[in-house]
């Protein structure tokens, strides 16, 4: 399985997940949230930046169902789900993920056709990184 | 004073292209020479004369290597636009714009390329670049394909576009393409039962949303207006083009700003129709750019021939088949001619305006070729 290659910009919120935290990066100055991370803010140019929690739920803004050719070890567990979630405090903020029986479980642990766009979803984490669950 | 402008001010008088197929033995270099003297002997101009090449940034026969193999003179023009396949028009978008700008005279564009037999890029993992890598493929989200996928499925949920309106696309193009005896799928006819029983690639894309994977390589030459009318062809005009990089874009995985349903196509087409003297209806014939099948409901109503949401119903009725309202990728494109990184949509669109398609569209004057979308992107509007 692939592991978040981190930048500079996205370390926080990987360093976060890694305690079981979500949360985004947003303007110091005009608080305006954005993702994916990056050093300066689209709205104001401040180089600002604060790392806020987020309530960890959201809905599927959508979602699809891989199938081979796939690298070996996401192919083993194919079909499995990858979902866009926006989140509910958060609406333009939407991290891509994947929606588990439970925490912990593999990509394929949920029938995908359990899987709705618009379906209410929270966060849960993983091996530092975070998953879904349908709420 | 008002510029001149590049309208109609270069033309495309030469084009040239290798056969197409899964797997062809001679190596890139070898591909884009040939492709490139025949681009040059059908414009009738000697290898000396180029002064100017373009080409992609994913192109791997640098200017050096291609110069000093096939005799080029002495350039003074050479650049290399980014992002894959929204890359294909603004080769010739550069070369027309050094060639009225007077840096230089002659230019050839190209692309060579082993996709079919060579790796598939998302395989290299050691080569993509941190974001947003990190924000997508430790989830699974691995190919071009699952993140247009992604894009799809939501473009299907918010305007009822169906399975049906994809498949009108790869059966308009696999139409063409039984036209066309250089299309690697000529003998292979589709049908509505094979799209619809075909394997998976990421849902709600199956096989034949996907474009092909080929070997080939393909080149054209572009001079200015007066030079054309002395060279072997009729000349076709560029007339307008464009390249869009829209505020808040984030590639193929446009999932991150107010909009990710309009791309790369809304700005660019705004950039190319204000400085045409043509709108969406003059359109006689377009060459879409069909990575996959989703690409082509978007850039159908990005470029201005349907509205917001309309894309997949355009494709209704036998819209883009010959003889409909706007016959498209008449030489089958990348879903069934090759898959070239969408030169040989550029070539298709010179051979219409030549009338020489396989699937020629009868007394066609203008035609418009689009690069990749869902990337930073460009667009040629050709005349003749």
């Amino acid at each position: 399985m692939l592991t978040p290659v981190t930048d500079a910009d996205g370390a926080p919120f990987w360093e976060y997940a890694a305690r079981g935290e979500l949360r985004v990066q947003a303007c110091g100055d005009c608080g305006e949230p954005r993702f994916p991370p990056r050093p300066c803010c689209p709205h104001c140019q401040s180089f600002a930046s604060k790392w806020r929690a987020v309530s960890g739920r959201g809905r599927i803004w959508s979602y699809v169902v891989p199938h081979p050719p796939l690298l070996p070890a996401y192919a083993e567990q194919a079909p499995y789900n990858v979902v866009v979630v926006e989140l509910e405090d958060a609406p333009r903020i939407r991290l891509v993920g994947n929606v588990v029986g439970r925490a912990g479980d593999p990509l394929d642990s949920l029938d995908p056709g359990r899987l709705r766009i618009g379906a209410r979803v929270r966060v849960v984490f993983a091996g530092g990184l975070p998953q879904w669950v349908l709420s | 004073m008002a510029a001149a402008g590049l309208k109609d001010a270069t033309a495309v008088v030469g084009i040239g292209q290798t056969s197409f197929a899964r797997h062809l033995p001679e190596d890139e270099k070898t591909l884009a020479c040939r492709a490139v003297l025949a681009a040059l002997d059908d414009a009738g101009i000697a290898p000396g004369e180029v002064d100017a090449l373009a080409s992609y940034t994913m192109e791997e026969t640098d200017e050096v290597e291609l110069a000093k193999a096939v005799g080029f003179g002495d350039l003074t023009f050479f650049s290399k636009v980014g992002y894959g396949g929204g890359g294909s028009c603004a080769t010739v978008a550069h070369l027309a714009a050094a060639i009225a700008s007077g840096q230089a005279s002659v230019g050839v564009a190209w692309r060579s390329r082993k996709r079919g037999s060579g790796p598939r890029p998302w395989t290299n993992t050691t080569v993509q670049l941190p974001t947003p890598a990190q924000w997508t493929r430790p989830f699974g989200l691995l190919r071009p394909a699952d993140e247009i996928a992604m894009l799809a499925r939501r473009y299907m949920h918010e305007y009822g576009a169906t399975r049906d309106h994809l498949f009108n696309v790869a059966l308009a193009c696999r139409n063409r393409a039984n036209q066309n005896p250089a299309a690697v799928m000529y003998e292979r006819p589709l049908t509505r039962e094979m799209y619809m029983t075909a394997r998976w690639i990421s849902e709600p894309l199956c096989l034949f949303d996907n474009c092909l994977e080929t070997d080939g390589a393909l080149a054209c030459v572009v001079v200015g207006r007066e030079r054309a009318r002395d060279c072997r062809q009729r000349p076709v005009y560029v007339h307008s083009a464009a390249q869009g990089l829209p505020a808040q874009h984030h590639g193929m995985v446009n999932y991150w700003n107010d909009d990710p349903l309009t791309g790369p196509a809304w700005s660019t087409a705004r950039q190319l129709w204000k400085h045409a003297d043509l709108t969406p209806d003059d359109v006689d014939v377009a060459q879409i750019y069909d990575a996959f099948t989703a690409l082509v409901p978007l850039s159908l109503e990005g470029y201005g021939f349907c509205g917001r949401g309309e894309g997949g119903a355009f494709t209704e009725g036998g819209a883009i088949e010959i003889g409909g309202r706007l016959p498209l990728n008449t030489s089958g494109g990348g879903l069934s001619e090759a898959y070239v990184h969408g030169f040989n949509l550029i070539t298709e669109g010179v051979k219409q305006l030549r009338g020489t398609s396989t699937a020629q569209v009868p007394g066609a004057a203008t035609c418009l070729v689009t690069a990749g979308e869902g990337v930073p992107t460009s667009a040629l509007l050709l005349r003749n």
